[in-house]
């Protein structure tokens, strides 16, 4: 009990969770983003592998590491944009398209790792972003660590949060999007157009996606590896669903889950004589279910979510 | 008429395959004027008002609007933002609100530049509040549309319109979803409006508002105007002559005595999360050779009272009695057995399965009968006579007894459903909604049905939004509010409606 306690006192603790958040905060919010428009988009996963493999190869190849966010930015914009052409204009079901970008992406992603390398065994690192290290701020005790001694990017993930309930919030194109995703009639009766909100939110969501993606390489570690991106994709579906599709909460969600992940490593080294490792691994997944199934009771889906839209049927 | 033109429609006309839904249609619109277009279902006024709006490109024609000074302007057709644009502002039928937001933030979507990282509210909602005074109009700015009532959202999407300074407005059937009192007062608004130089068009087949409220009448029949006239020189029978093209067959109601009681009801509580789904200590007594009318304003208890009865609900407390003996366990099953008869207020959804046959969707009630079924598998030459036979006698249209359901148009949907329920002879009949979206002709079928059933000794509940229709076909009215069910002894218009918004009649 002591242990606990002092694993959740203790700054490298706190550190740590917001460094573990900081890939889904990107993802949830992209998510959110595509779900307020009415699009569910489960290429997630897929387009978490693209940015990472897109944001590292891009440094590989001599970028720098703001190239390589731009990069891999765009390529989760790319994915986005074949999710959007099947599901707003074509109408197909979401569900199918966005697996199938999942794979795709995904495929493509080791596809051209292998492509660029084919012979290596131990993958190429690169300089990956450093800790800020503000002088003075991060001298501050506990904040200090916790916050000022973070990379660029989860500065930059720290920041969507807020640009992104700005404009959802308070500019016309947020009301916009949130009319769409609410009922299209409502767009389309104002001579809006349906189609181009959808694609570009979706677009825009994939883009903040694959910043995730590239956290994990660029940041997170120095390079690319299979299977790297682990399930972070989904376990973003389901948080955005946790907050309700609120920027805010969706920041929430995700410092939640990088804590149970934060504190089941922690606690592995504490009493991983008695308990399986496996079940450790298992808690912040199960303790995500147990938080979702307490919130999504009240979740406010948005009306129009996973219905397509035709011009000139009402 | 001595106002100017503000509008013409020349000669418009739409096919939709090989339907002609508009054949030549011309109308004028003047300054300040309200222009009622009456027609049956599926007569074409839709259609011809969603050419007006640019939501549908005209296959030939044209439509010029007229400025102050009387000089022509073509509208760009097939554009709804060139008709937002020439001040041609439209209500549809289903309202285009988004109900995750604002009355205010609905009134201004789309009139702001989508990407200024700044929102003027303030004189978004100054220039709202000066249209609400002027017109009348008013609705809460800061409340989630979801919240609203259907009156209120309503309003809304007329403010939507002025606020895009709309000087020809379009309201398709605006009446439907309100309560006489609204509806009066919405009348009421739209004559101080067209006193400010608004011109209106407005679509309905209810003829008493059109009569009272508007300045001249142009009917449509099959896609074609057949008749337009000043409404001062009108007269309903030659309008609903020229409608349906033949004189209504109305049956007329022929007093009767009741029978023996066939549904009971005996306090009844259904506790629900809102007023749609509740019901407070209802009781109510349907006999045979009656038709109870339950009026009343769409949400307030019709779908839990149907769904009671249909035993898709099972009460809290109280007991559902039919034909005398109490139902135990009240489920569909059990009060199809009981002899319950089921018009379902949804007839798309819950009335028909949309992807089976319409043969089989004919017995989809009985497929447990002995002739229907043997050991089990289906006799599919009985099942087929069944549907060949009821097709003929209720006069089912469509691509044929091997069709999807869904294929069927909705008034042919309905002939189906009373075909699969009037077959049985059941003891009651739960009729919820039976005729709306249905033309005069099909809803006077319905009506004639009904009246067949209670001469030949079934009870009818019939549930309905249309007064008219409760007036002429029941024997008993009682009116539903807020989930309370209040027997009325009067037959006033006026009288029920305040009952129906909850004032003691």
């Amino acid at each position: 009990m002591m242990d606990l306690l002092q694993i959740l006192v203790s700054d490298s603790f706190w550190a740590a969770s917001l460094r573990i958040a900081t890939p889904l905060i990107f993802g949830v919010l992209g998510a959110l983003l595509c779900e307020k428009s009415g699009v569910l988009n489960l290429g997630i996963e897929g387009i978490f592998a693209a940015g990472a493999m897109a944001g590292w190869m891009a440094v590989w190849l001599g970028a720098g590491l703001w190239g390589g966010v731009l990069v891999a930015a765009l390529a989760g914009a790319f994915f986005g944009l074949i999710h959007a052409i099947l599901t707003v204009p074509l109408g197909l079901s979401q569900h199918v398209s966005g697996l199938g970008v999942t794979l795709f992406a995904t495929s493509v992603s080791y596809f051209i790792y292998r492509t660029a390398l084919p012979n290596v065994t131990s993958p190429p690192r690169i300089e990956p972003f450093r800790a800020l290290d503000i002088p003075l701020l991060s001298d501050l005790p506990f904040l200090g660590p916790v916050l000022f001694q973070q990379t660029a990017l989860t500065w930059l993930a720290l920041i969507m949060v807020a640009l992104v309930w700005y404009v959802l919030n308070r500019t016309a194109l947020g009301i916009a999007i949130q009319a769409v995703g609410d009922n299209p009639d409502s767009v389309d009766a104002q001579g809006l157009s349906v189609y181009g909100l959808r694609i570009g939110a979706v677009v825009a969501g994939s883009a903040l996606m694959a910043l995730g993606g590239a956290f994990l390489t660029m940041s997170a570690f120095d390079a690319f590896f299979f299977g790297m991106v682990n399930g972070r994709g989904w376990i973003c579906i389901a948080l955005v669903i946790f907050a309700s599709w609120r920027p805010g909460k969706a920041l929430l969600g995700a410092l939640l889950f990088g804590a149970f992940d934060a504190l089941q490593v922690r606690l592995q080294t504490e009493v991983g004589a008695l308990v399986p490792g496996q079940v450790f691994l298992m808690a912040p997944y199960i303790l995500s279910i147990i938080a979702l199934v307490i919130a999504a009771r009240k979740a406010d889906y948005p009306r129009a979510l996973l219905t397509p839209w035709f011009k000139g049927q009402r | 008429m001595t106002a100017p033109l503000v509008l013409s429609l020349k000669a418009l006309s739409k096919r939709f395959g090989s339907v002609i839904a508009n054949d030549a249609v011309s109308l004028d619109l003047h300054r300040g004027e309200v222009l009622a277009l009456l027609g049956e279902n599926g007569a074409g006024k839709t259609t011809l008002m969603n050419m007006l709006f640019g939501h549908y490109m005209p296959d030939s024609g044209g439509i010029d609007l007229y400025d102050a000074a009387g000089n022509a302007h073509p509208l760009t057709l097939g554009h709804p933002q060139a008709a937002l644009a020439a001040g041609i502002g439209m209500v549809h039928q289903h309202f285009a609100l988004a109900e995750n937001l604002t009355a205010l933030d609905n009134i201004a979507l789309g009139s702001e530049p989508l990407l200024s990282l700044r929102r003027d509210r303030a004189r978004t909602r100054a220039k709202v509040e000066s249209i609400m005074q002027r017109s009348g109009l008013t609705a809460p700015l800061d409340t989630p549309v979801g919240r609203l009532s259907v009156g209120e959202r309503q309003r809304v999407e007329i403010l939507k319109a002025l606020y895009r300074d709309a000087r020809i407005l379009v309201l398709d059937e605006p009446t439907a979803v309100l309560t006489p009192q609204e509806a009066d007062s919405l009348f009421h608004s739209i004559g101080a409006m067209t006193r400010d130089g608004l011109s209106v068009i407005f679509i309905s087949h209810k003829l008493r508002e059109v009569l009272a409220f508007s300045h001249r009448i142009a009917v449509l029949r099959h896609g074609v105007k057949v008749g337009e006239m000043a409404t001062a020189e009108a007269d309903d029978r030659a309008i609903a002559r020229m409608m349906v093209g033949a004189d209504t067959p109305t049956t007329p109601r022929e007093p009767m005595q009741p029978g023996a009681p066939v549904l009971h009801l005996d306090k009844v509580t259904l506790t629900g999360t809102s007023a749609r789904d509740r019901l407070q200590d209802v009781t109510l007594t349907v006999h045979a050779h009656e038709v109870l009318g339950i009026a009343g304003v769409s949400g307030n208890g019709q779908s839990a009272l149907a769904g009671v009865i249909s035993g898709l609900r099972a009460p809290d407390r109280g007991t559902i009695s039919v034909a005398g003996t109490p139902i135990a366990h009240p489920d569909p099953r059990a009060m199809i057995r009981a002899g319950i008869g089921r018009i379902p207020e949804d007839r798309h959804h819950d009335g028909i399965v949309g992807a089976m046959s319409v043969a089989e969707n004919m017995v989809i009630e009985r497929l447990d009968e002995p002739g229907i079924q043997t050991n089990g598998l289906l006799n599919r030459e009985a099942i087929a006579e069944n549907a060949r036979t009821l097709s003929k006698s209720y006069d089912v249209r469509g691509p044929g007894i091997d069709a999807a359901a869904r294929l069927l148009s909705g008034g042919n949907i309905q002939k189906l459903i009373l075909a699969r329920v009037f077959e049985q002879d059941p003891n009651l009949i739960l009729a919820n909604q039976p005729t709306r979206g249905l033309d005069m002709g099909a809803a006077a079928e319905v009506g004639r049905r009904l009246l067949e059933a209670r001469k030949r000794g079934a009870g009818v509940l019939l549930i309905s939004e249309d007064l008219d229709e409760i007036l002429s076909l029941a024997d008993r009215i009682m009116v539903i509010h807020d989930g309370h069910l209040t027997e009325v002894t009067t037959r006033d218009r006026e009288q029920i409606g305040l009952a129906m918004t909850g004032e003691p009649a």
